[in-house]
């Protein structure tokens, strides 16, 4: 497009502002709003005007401003530079804003979200004469001390590489020369992707992996496969950011995109401290080497926000395609959806439930569906995932709202927080009787190979004993829990020793805030295999009360924070085992078997 | 009456317009308008000769939506309507500081106006979210059941959510009056928002402050019941202008307390109504939550600037209920919430804290050694798990007696009860230091066996246990 296409301003409401003297405006297309430039993206057409949505602050300007048309649809800019970084929903480097505008960000800003003067060593992987096609790898550039950055052939393009350059080079800079049939292409490191739309691959592939996150309660019960999607609603303070932070911070993730969409800047803040500061144990590097923040805080423009969930699972897709196990975490969804739902009334649209446009539960289901387990476009063969896990903060805690209810429907595993929980910080807040998730059969196929084989069978067994335990409570809170019989009080300890000594985790210091897979299968057996003994007994007339007033059972409750680690709970294993051993040789009780240590 | 047509020659040069097309309610719609701006400041002259202000809310080629602010009666169609040119500004100088204006920022002390220094838009700009520091400085409120279980912590944005009736303006302002972050000497000040109160609660924290000699370091903003209710949409605002002035600019450390933002809600629900928006839930409108995030997101610490906004908001609960659109929302915003119960009150205790839903999310990075005392977190756990124990304990012995309680659950609920009435309880005017504040609820905590305290570590029971201490 040579001359250049202006418009001018009809009106102006909030974020949504009407224009009109551009004919071929598309949807979808950046224009620049105001004398000021304002960013926005036009989000409807029609014969004689457009409306477009302005992603900044729309004070003060006045119609007949003008209006100028870009040409090009919203993009995600892509490439080396990108990790490590803190953008904002329109992908702008907060930190570049910073340097310009001072600590508040003043509208009309412009600035790359790569840097354009940094020089990059890139390798090449390919050489002059090769036949190359969309997605193969022609080089690769050492992005952090974590991450390797495969330049891509970008979609479109395939033919015969006519020139390779290794060196240093900034991402303008030509790297390679493709011959293709319509002439010849200069490739650079950037890449452009109109982030409304899913990046291509060459298949989707089921998920079989879980996302290892230390946390138990999800690990064990109601774990999330790699490629998998899991919500987690709850009402204020009940622990979804808290949560999510920690999935951040020590899951084994690859690549993390954290979004803080709507939500509050302090908590951006506590990452930026926390994340450099905290070592990945596998590489010594800090893990902000291998992330990447997307912070439109509840303060930003709230259409802003609405670009944010965009911009970041593009780039997901982007390190997915060059072949990471990428975790996407968005918080809150329900600030997106808020987003959603006031530039739809602004826009006259007609409301279906709760004022949110018809079309919701299509936008939920497509952000969710951009997650997966795929084969990568070209070669050399890549298979990289996108782990979607989003916040949703239903209105008063009650789960029987919109997006909650549309969001379940599109996810995998469900972690329901509990306020009744939170009141008595019990934390992780996870309800284990509403929680869900459809992976936990699938991926106990790796536990059993990986871990243990009877992991199975412990984690279905304590399931039970938490069910049954809650019927038992109901009934022991109206009759007082010294009128239930030997057998039940037995479970009710049993319950009581699994909350505490498993599900019950700190997410503050310590030891037990990342626990491994192993541990989690020991501290379990540990529990399951010292009620199955004991509940043995009992059927044997041995009081329950000898049991309860067991030191060991503090223990239990509290050997999760030994800092000997597994050595402390195999070590007590042995204890509380002998201890059974001797109380039913007391009564001259003969137990079954005694449970295998394994 | 004045004559319209001489007052627009005489008091505003350049374009002006005669007559709105309709004035419904609090909104003026005027037509044949070339060139206003979104958000721009109208002044509006009656026949009257009362001049108001407005602003556009909705601006199209020859059309706009003005929101009347101030009071509305007397108006008729035929008025004067100037567009400034401008959005909302007021000037800020270190001039402020000892004064009061209303919702306009207009004086109410009977000094003159604030003339000097720089203009700034009352909106504000959002503090780009890399710049801040993350609060980590505890404030000591001495006030027990806050600094020990929700400590507040500087650059904080921490309510307190009550019920009409209740005693949070008095917690308010024992807050303002005792808080201070210790071993320090720098200067700080008092910034109060005032909304839609009644005029003997407004006298109340004047009077506090009179009391105590800290009158020339506060600046209050005061828009009370019978004053107009969309200046409550202003009176934040201009508070949190002023006090991101004297943070950010002159590097004091602000107070700033609100009282009480269910009037401002109240007052966003009649606009949206007014101009004919789809309500949310209740009526509030939709974006009634980044309109809040607007206000209480200006809290906080920037990087290379001295001083602080700590936010400290007031708002009652109607009906009660905390699962209303204004208390939910609030909290999804704030770091933290301090509830007050009509029960506790009831028993005479004061601050009448609901311990068990309050919560403050930076305690954390504010107590321990070096900054409280090393034992205030696990102190601060047992505490609320025993307490909670406790209030379990007295649910139960309600169904089937306390004779039917365990022993254990017997002790938890005298734990309670005397956690209740000598931690939490205190007076008005008592002023408790951490130390006294922690070393008392090692004296509760002591009602209870030793072996009961399991969220505290054996070493930190031996040094600070009474039992131990008395040895
Ligand atoms: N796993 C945990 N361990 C210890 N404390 C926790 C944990 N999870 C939550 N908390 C406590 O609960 C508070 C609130 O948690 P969080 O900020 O995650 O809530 P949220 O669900 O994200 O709330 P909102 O919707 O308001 O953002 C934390 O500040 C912390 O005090
Ligand atoms: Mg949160």
């Amino acid at each position: 497009m040579s001359s250049e296409r202006v418009g001018s301003i009809i009106s102006i409401s909030g974020p949504v502002v009407s224009a009109k003297g551009i004919p071929d405006i598309k949807i979808g297309e950046v224009v620049y709003v105001g004398e000021e430039r304002l960013l926005g993206e036009v989000v409807r057409v029609a014969r004689d005007h457009f409306v477009v949505q302005v992603y900044e602050d729309t004070g003060g300007v006045r119609p007949e401003e003008p209006v100028y048309a870009s040409g090009k649809l919203l993009v995600a800019e892509l490439g080396p530079g990108l990790m490590s970084s803190v953008f904002d929903g329109v992908q702008r480097p907060l930190n570049v804003i910073l340097e310009k505008t001072g600590p508040f960000i003043r509208r009309g800003v412009k600035v790359n979200a790569l840097p354009r003067d940094k020089k990059w060593e890139f390798k090449p992987t390919v050489k002059v004469g090769d036949k190359v096609s969309p997605g193969d790898v022609i080089g690769t550039v050492q992005e952090t001390s974590m991450i390797e950055h495969r330049i891509m052939v970008p979609p479109g393009i395939s033919g015969v590489v006519k020139e390779i350059h290794e060196g240093n080079f900034t991402v303008e800079d030509t790297v390679a020369v493709i011959e293709t049939a319509s002439g010849q292409v200069e490739l650079n490191m950037i890449q452009e992707w109109p982030v409304r739309r899913p990046r291509p691959f060459a298949e989707r592939l089921t998920s079989e992996v879980p996302l290892i996150i230390g946390q138990r309660v999800i690990d064990t019960f109601f774990p999330v496969a790699k490629g998998g999607a899991a919500a987690i609603p709850g009402g204020f303070g009940t622990g979804k950011t808290v949560t999510l932070h920690k999935v951040a911070m020590y899951s084994d993730s690859q690549v993390v995109i954290y979004i803080g969409c709507g939500e509050r800047g302090n908590e951006i803040a506590e990452m930026l401290k926390e994340f450099p500061e905290l070592i990945d144990p596998k590489s010594g590097k800090s893990i902000m080497e291998r992330s990447i923040i997307i912070a439109n805080t509840s303060n930003m423009p709230v259409s802003a926000r609405e670009a944010s969930i965009y911009m970041g699972i593009t780039m997901a897709e982007y390190y997915r395609d060059q072949g990471y196990h990428v975790t996407l975490i968005a918080d809150s969804t329900s600030r997106w959806a808020e987003a959603l739902r006031e530039i739809s009334g602004r826009l006259g649209e007609m409301p279906v439930e709760r004022g949110y446009p018809a079309y919701l539960p299509d936008r939920i289901a497509e952000f969710y569906e951009r997650g997966g387990r795929v084969r990568a476009l070209g070669s050399p063969e890549r298979e990289g995932s996108v782990t979607v896990l989003g916040a949703v903060s239903p209105p008063g805690g009650d789960f029987n709202e919109p997006v909650t209810i549309h969001t379940l429907r599109f996810v995998g595993t469900m972690w329901a927080l509990d306020p009744e929980l939170a009141y008595r910080r019990h934390f992780p807040a996870i309800n284990w009787l509403r929680s869900f998730s459809q992976y936990a059969e699938i991926v106990e196929r790796w536990w059993v190979k990986n871990v243990a084989e009877d992991f199975p069978r412990y984690r279905a067994k304590a399931l039970r004993l938490l069910t049954v335990s809650s019927e038992i409570e109901a009934i022991a809170s109206v009759v007082g829990e010294s009128a239930l019989p030997d057998d039940q009080r037995l479970i009710l300890l049993a319950a009581e020793i699994l909350k505490e000594g498993f599900l019950r985790q700190t997410a503050l210091t310590g030891v037990d805030v990342f626990c491994p897979p192993l541990k989690q299968y020991w501290l379990l057996k540990l529990m399951i295999d010292f009620f199955d003994r004991a509940y043995d007994l009992i059927t044997r007339r041995v009081s329950v009360e000898e049991i309860v007033n067991l030191p060991e059972v503090y223990e239990m409750m509290r050997v999760k924070e030994d800092e000997r680690d597994l050595d402390a709970v195999k070590e007590l294993y042995q204890r509380v085992m002998a201890k059974l051993d001797s109380i039913a040789k007391r009564h001259g009780v003969v137990l079954e078997q005694t449970p295998m240590s394994g | 009456m004045v004559e319209l047509a001489r007052e627009a020659v005489k008091r505003y040069p350049g374009k002006v317009y005669r007559g709105a097309k309709e004035i419904r309610g609090s909104l003026m719609i005027v037509d044949g308008v070339e060139d206003a701006g979104y958000d721009e400041v109208v002044r509006i002259l009656g026949k009257d000769g009362k001049e108001r202000f407005g602003r556009v809310l909705e601006t199209s080629e020859g059309h706009a939506v003005v929101q009347i602010l101030g009071d509305r009666e007397g108006l008729e169609t035929d008025t004067l309507v100037k567009f400034t040119g401008t959005t909302f500004k007021i000037r800020v100088s270190e001039d402020v500081l000892g004064r009061m204006f209303n919702g306009r920022f207009e004086p109410i002390d009977g000094l003159p106006p604030v003339v000097a220094g720089e203009e700034r838009e009352i909106s504000g700009e959002p503090m780009n979210p890399v710049a801040r520091v993350y609060p980590y400085q505890f404030i000591q409120t001495g006030i027990s059941v806050i600094d020990g279980m929700f400590s507040l912590i500087r650059g904080q944005k921490l309510p307190i959510f009550s019920v009409s009736g209740l005693p949070h303006n008095r917690v308010a302002a024992q807050l303002a009056r005792q808080a201070t972050v210790r071993g320090e000497g720098e200067s700080f000040a008092v910034v109060f928002a005032g909304i839609g109160l009644r005029n003997t609660e407004a006298e109340f924290f004047i009077e506090q402050f009179r009391e105590t000699g800290a009158l020339e370091r506060l600046v209050a903003i005061l828009n009370l019941a019978n004053d107009p209710a969309v200046e409550r949409l202003m009176t934040p605002r201009i508070a949190l202008t002023v006090a991101e002035y004297l943070a950010f600019d002159l590097g004091m450390h602000v107070l700033v307390i609100m009282s009480d933002m269910t009037n401002y809600c109240e007052a966003l629900r009649e606009i949206s109504t007014a101009r004919g928006e789809i309500p949310g839930r209740l009526g509030y409108p939709g974006y009634m939550y980044s309109d809040l995030a607007t206000i209480y997101e200006r809290a906080g610490i920037v990087k290379g600037k001295n001083g602080s906004i700590t936010l400290f908001p007031i708002l009652t609960m109607p009906g009660g209920d905390l699962r209303h659109p204004i208390p939910d929302l609030t909290g999804y915003i704030t770091e933290g919430q301090i509830f007050l119960s009509r029960e506790l009150s009831a028993q005479g205790i004061y601050p009448p804290v609901n311990v068990l839903p309050s919560l403050s999310r930076l305690m954390k990075s504010g107590i321990g050694k070096g900054k409280t005392r090393e034992d205030h977190r696990y102190v601060a756990d047992q505490l609320y798990d025993a307490y909670s124990r406790g209030v379990k304990a007295r649910d139960l012995a309600r169904i089937i007696g306390e004779v039917g309680l365990s022993k254990r659950m017997r002790n938890f609920l005298k734990f309670a009860e005397e956690f209740e009435r000598k931690f939490v309880n205190q007076g008005f005017y008592e002023n408790r230091s951490i130390e006294e504040t922690l070393d008392l609820a090692w004296q509760v905590l002591s009602i209870l066996p030793e072996e009961e305290l399991v969220r505290i570590p054996k070493r930190l029971i031996e040094k600070y246990h009474p039992k131990y201490r008395r040895g």
